[in-house]
């Protein structure tokens, strides 16, 4: 396949205004299906997840699954939409395989969530109100696996063969208005969109949100528009964007691809496109027409649902903070740096240094010893940080260290015991005899010692060079085995100079 | 004495727990009838191979003392629209060949724990789409009554087995009158309860929001039975009513009692007869109205002009709906699967699968179903028959705040020749006219049969009541067959013509 011709994106941005609506697909981890009692669980053998419902075998019916009704109504509290106080299902139908009936139960006209608005904050600090269409709830289809083809893809297959268990997870599918305005930002306001509605999922413990998983999915339509115009452009909608990366990096290519061919007096196509990660680019799949009948009609097997006001007050009473606000409240509160602070959204160490914050360690006393030593010794055994120790370990040690029990190089042994289980940091110190040692004498001894062997020093020091007493701190620490505030030996040091 | 195969259920529960017979006796004495006549009659596509077995085994349960529901033994025929685990389902379909269902419908296992043998599966117009039984792809079924006409449909088989004692019971389902009008055809009872008072789990759907399964039998009270048995929430429909039934046959004994007809408010539509109406159909509707008015019931006209799109209004919504339901006949997953002979994707193989499965009466009114939800018709047709749905409903609480019941002919004719069924799809609807209003707005209907004309065929007089008033049509019904039996000496099935070697009066 060519390469395909690409406009130069900051070129395309000078002749072209890209505008861009997303919608993003939510995995509600909900214990059994939207509308079956079937479990929703990652991973099962095919076909195992199912009821007969799944299968859409003759006389099934669906059942709302309440769980995913008050997930649904949280989620669209999050997004700052309205909740719908009467709010039914619509049968959308096609002919596919991976759907058990060869109809999704999903949404139409009444969508449970409407009209709402999601902050997002850019690495520049530049700040997005993405404004929300609608969010609504909807079943998942079933899994097909292309078996013969050269690419794993429908085309060239030899046969297809189906999963079910995936048929029936609940969805949340979020639908954004068009975005204007985005400019070169256009391609990381679409990235940093999903990664914002996947924190807000996470903080809100309704889905497992692992885009690698599928748990959250993207849809990327773009279109772009002459500089001056009014109308908006042809969109095509790319899918199959797997990792926020890629759908950065979808979006500007097709940016890139649109202007190309608009700018040779070509038109876009409206059409799905297929985003290839391998080779960083897009490339047609059906053609999309808006005008897909899918003869939407009010499903006859479910009554609307009419949520309560008293139980949308109190989801929304019970809301988390909006990560956006949340993150910007802790960066400016800790006084970190756009950089540290991402560094540490990035090691997903966010929650864990607000607890150890919370329990009274400085904010950059708490990054240092989760970002250094502790990360550290989590790569070295492939677990998680937060896995090994606690905030309150953090803290003890912390406050060995300010208290002077501890310098830093003891605070990373005694650390490393008590993640290896071995008791608390007294109990560490006690047991290895780690504690620094504040009493002059022993530290008087042993500076004697090292000078004795480095007589120079002294005069040195006298001389002007005070650095020569490095030297002897080096040896003084040694003998110490480490267990002497090494501020305190040079302090020492220097009143023997001056003697 | 009267033969098994003639006995009620009261008459069969009663001798099951004298001793006097044995449910295997019961259960071998139906399977001889049917036997001995459904090779003419053809109500059944499947006989059950273990109904003798199960009979047997409620038998040992009375004689250990082990605990039994109060009507096991007695059998029931089931529509073959009904999933049951131990025969086939085939709705009457070539698209389901070979299908046997994982679970039972809802109705089949509340009747089963009851102790009731199922014996078999009954024709029926092949998804339920017809009013005569002659679009099943297992062959016609003959009515009793005159083995040259039709049944009437779409649950043709289940009235022509209880009309030819071949069952006592049997289970129908009636979207736009498919209980009722067979019963009227077949000299029997058939009612269709309020919308949501039986579980529609393991029924295999046509129009969802229409759908009802309800009993068939000679006697009202027998179908009170088994109305009995099924009725009440099921957690698997979500349109199943949380609803605490009175027991209908308590409403049916309480029907025949001294004066239960005093002061009865009885409406007659305008629009429920008419010309449409046959005229030895409309004879025996006047003479039931005389006879309740005798009984001191009140007898109201009444006028329903939004009644006069009701046919048209049911049949786009029941083609909608059903083109949604029958989609997920599609070879992929069970039934049918035709392979084309050229080049095959999994969109020729659905298509294949389902020209060849699926009869022509089905493909017209999946093609008009959807055609009615397609973009530019979904409005005028779709949301335009909607729009007519609510006008009867509410015409139906106009004019039960001035009557308690409502009564009408169930069929416009009588029993018609196999194979004169017309071409044309609406006026053929037509012969629906007077029972879909009931499906639209959901309300309780039971058909009882009230005489026989001069070419000696039943009617059948339908009977209307408010939702959740189900109690009421058994009262009012029984209080009719009772009058009619009165009037006749006999009930209106003893007079269906002897068949077969064995079993009739």
């Amino acid at each position: 396949m060519a390469k395909t011709k690409l406009m130069k994106f900051e070129q395309a941005l000078e002749q072209f205004e890209p505008v861009i609506g997303l919608e993003v697909h939510v995995e509600l981890n909900t214990k059994t299906k939207m509308f079956t009692t079937a479990p929703n669980t990652f991973g099962a053998e095919p076909n195992t997840n199912l009821t007969a419902t799944c299968l859409g075998l003759p006389g099934t019916l669906p059942v709302v699954n309440e769980e995913a009704v008050r997930y649904s109504i949280q989620l669209g509290l999050a997004l700052g939409c309205e909740i719908r106080e009467k709010t039914g299902f619509a049968r959308k139908n096609y002919f596919y395989p991976d759907l058990g009936k060869n109809y999704q139960i999903s949404q139409a006209d009444d969508p449970i969530a409407y009209d709402g608005s999601v902050e997002i904050e850019l690495a520049s600090g530049r700040v997005i109100h993405v404004p929300i269409e609608r969010a609504h709830m909807e079943e998942d289809a079933g899994k097909l696996t292309h078996v013969g083809g050269a690419t794993g893809r429908i085309q060239g297959a030899e046969y297809s063969l189906v999963d079910y268990n995936r048929a029936g997870v609940p969805l949340v599918e979020i639908v954004t208005r068009p975005i204007f305005g985005g400019e070169a930002d256009t391609p990381e306001i679409a990235a940093q969109y999903v990664s914002t509605i996947r924190d807000i999922v996470v903080a809100l413990g309704i889905s497992d949100a692992r885009m690698e998983r599928g748990n959250i999915r993207c849809d990327a339509n773009v279109s772009l528009r002459p500089r001056g115009s009014d109308n908006l452009g042809t969109r095509t909608e790319t899918k199959n964007v797997n990792s926020l990366r890629s759908i950065e990096r979808a979006v500007r290519f097709e940016i890139q691809r649109q202007a190309h061919i608009l700018a040779e007096g070509g038109t876009i196509t409206q059409e799905t496109r297929h985003w290839h990660e391998d080779t960083g680019e897009t490339s047609p799949g059906r053609p999309k027409s808006d005008a897909d009948d899918y003869r939407y009609f009010p499903e006859p097997d479910i009554a609307p649902l009419t949520p309560s006001r008293d139980l949308i007050d109190q989801l929304q009473t019970a809301l988390p903070e909006h990560p956006t606000l949340r993150r910007r409240r802790l960066r400016e509160a800790w006084s970190f740096s756009r950089l540290e602070f991402q560094d540490v959204v990035n090691a997903n160490l966010l929650d864990a240094i607000d607890e150890t914050v919370t329990v009274g360690v400085e904010p950059q006393t708490a990054r240092k010893w989760w970002m250094g030593e502790i990360a550290r010794i989590a790569k070295e055994r492939s677990v998680e940080p937060a896995e090994l120790a606690t905030p309150q370990n953090v803290a003890e040690i912390a406050e060995l260290v300010a208290a002077g029990t501890l310098n830093d190089k003891l605070a990373r042994e005694v650390l490393q015991g008590m993640i290896d289980g071995e008791g608390s940091a007294q109990e560490i110190i006690e047991a290895r005899g780690l504690a620094l040692v504040s009493d002059d004498g022993p530290l008087i001894e042993a500076i004697d010692t090292a000078l004795a062997q480095q007589p120079d020093v002294i005069d040195k020091i006298r001389a002007g060079k005070v650095q020569a007493a490095g030297a002897v701190i080096g040896a003084v620490m040694k003998a110490m085995r480490g267990q002497a505030d090494a501020a305190r030996v040079r302090e020492l040091i220097m009143e023997r100079a001056e003697q | 004495m009267t033969h098994i195969t003639q006995m009620g259920v009261e008459a069969l529960v009663t001798s099951l727990e004298t001793g006097e017979i044995s449910a295997r006796e019961i259960t071998a004495a139906h399977l001889d009838r049917i036997r001995d006549i459904d090779g003419e009659v053809n109500a059944f596509i499947t006989v059950n191979e273990t109904a003798e077995q199960a009979a047997a085994e409620v038998d040992r349960k009375r004689a250990a003392g082990e605990p039994i529901g109060a009507l096991a033994g007695v059998p029931v025929a089931v529509k073959d629209m009904l999933v049951t685990t131990d025969m086939p389902t085939t709705g009457a379909s070539k698209i389901l060949e070979g299908y046997r269902s994982p679970f039972d419908a809802t109705v089949v296992r509340r009747v089963r724990e009851a102790g009731l043998i199922p014996l078999g599966k009954t024709n029926m117009d092949e998804f339920a789409m017809g009013s005569t039984t002659e679009t099943s792809a297992f062959g016609v079924t003959r009515n009793p009554w005159d083995l040259e006409r039709v049944p009437g449909g779409s649950g043709g088989g289940s009235a022509a087995a209880v009309a030819a004692c071949m069952a006592p019971l049997a289970f129908g389902s009636d979207t736009g009158g498919s209980i009722r009008q067979p019963a009227a055809l077949t000299g029997t009872v058939g009612v269709k309860p309020t919308y949501g008072a039986v579980s529609r789990y393991g029924a295999l759907a046509l129009a969802s929001s229409l759908d009802q399964v309800g009993p068939a039998a000679r006697t009202v009270t027998d179908a009170a039975y088994l109305h009995d048995l099924i009725v009440g929430h099921d957690e698997h429909d979500s349109t199943s009513h949380q609803h605490d039934w009175t027991s209908m046959v308590t409403a049916a004994s309480e029907g025949r009692n001294e004066g239960s007809l005093k002061g009865l408010k009885v409406g007659v539509v305008n629009q429920l007869g008419g010309e449409g109406v046959a005229p030895e159909v409309h004879d025996q509707l006047s003479h039931t109205v005389t006879a309740l008015e005798a009984q001191g019931a009140e007898v109201h006209i009444l006028d329903a002009p939004e009644f006069d799109r009701a046919a048209e209004a049911y049949i786009v919504l029941l083609s909608a709906e059903a083109s949604s339901n029958l989609a997920k006949f599609d070879s992929v997953r069970f039934g049918l699967r035709v392979q084309p002979s050229e080049q095959a994707n999994v969109e020729s193989v659905m298509g294949a699968t389902r020209g060849e499965g699926f009869g022509a009466e089905v493909k017209r009114r999946l093609l008009l179903g959807t055609f009615a939800l397609e973009h530019g018709q979904y409005d005028p047709l779709f949301l335009g028959a909607q729009r007519v749905r609510t006008l009867v409903i509410r015409a139906f609480e106009r004019m039960f705040s001035q009557v308690d019941v409502i009564v009408s002919a169930t069929s416009p004719v009588t029993a018609q020749p196999l194979g004169s069924r017309g071409e044309h799809p609406v006026q053929e609807h037509r012969a629906d006219m007077l029972t879909t209003p009931a499906n639209l707005a959901g309300i309780p209907a039971l058909s009882v049969p009230v005489g026989v004309t001069d070419e000696h065929l039943p009617v059948g007089v339908q009977v209307l009541a408010p939702a959740f008033e189900d109690a009421r049509v058994y009262r009012v019904g029984a209080a009719i067959e009772q009058l009619v039996t009165e009037r006749n000496g006999a009930p209106v099935w003893q007079s269906i013509p002897t068949l077969g070697g064995k079993a009739n009066a």
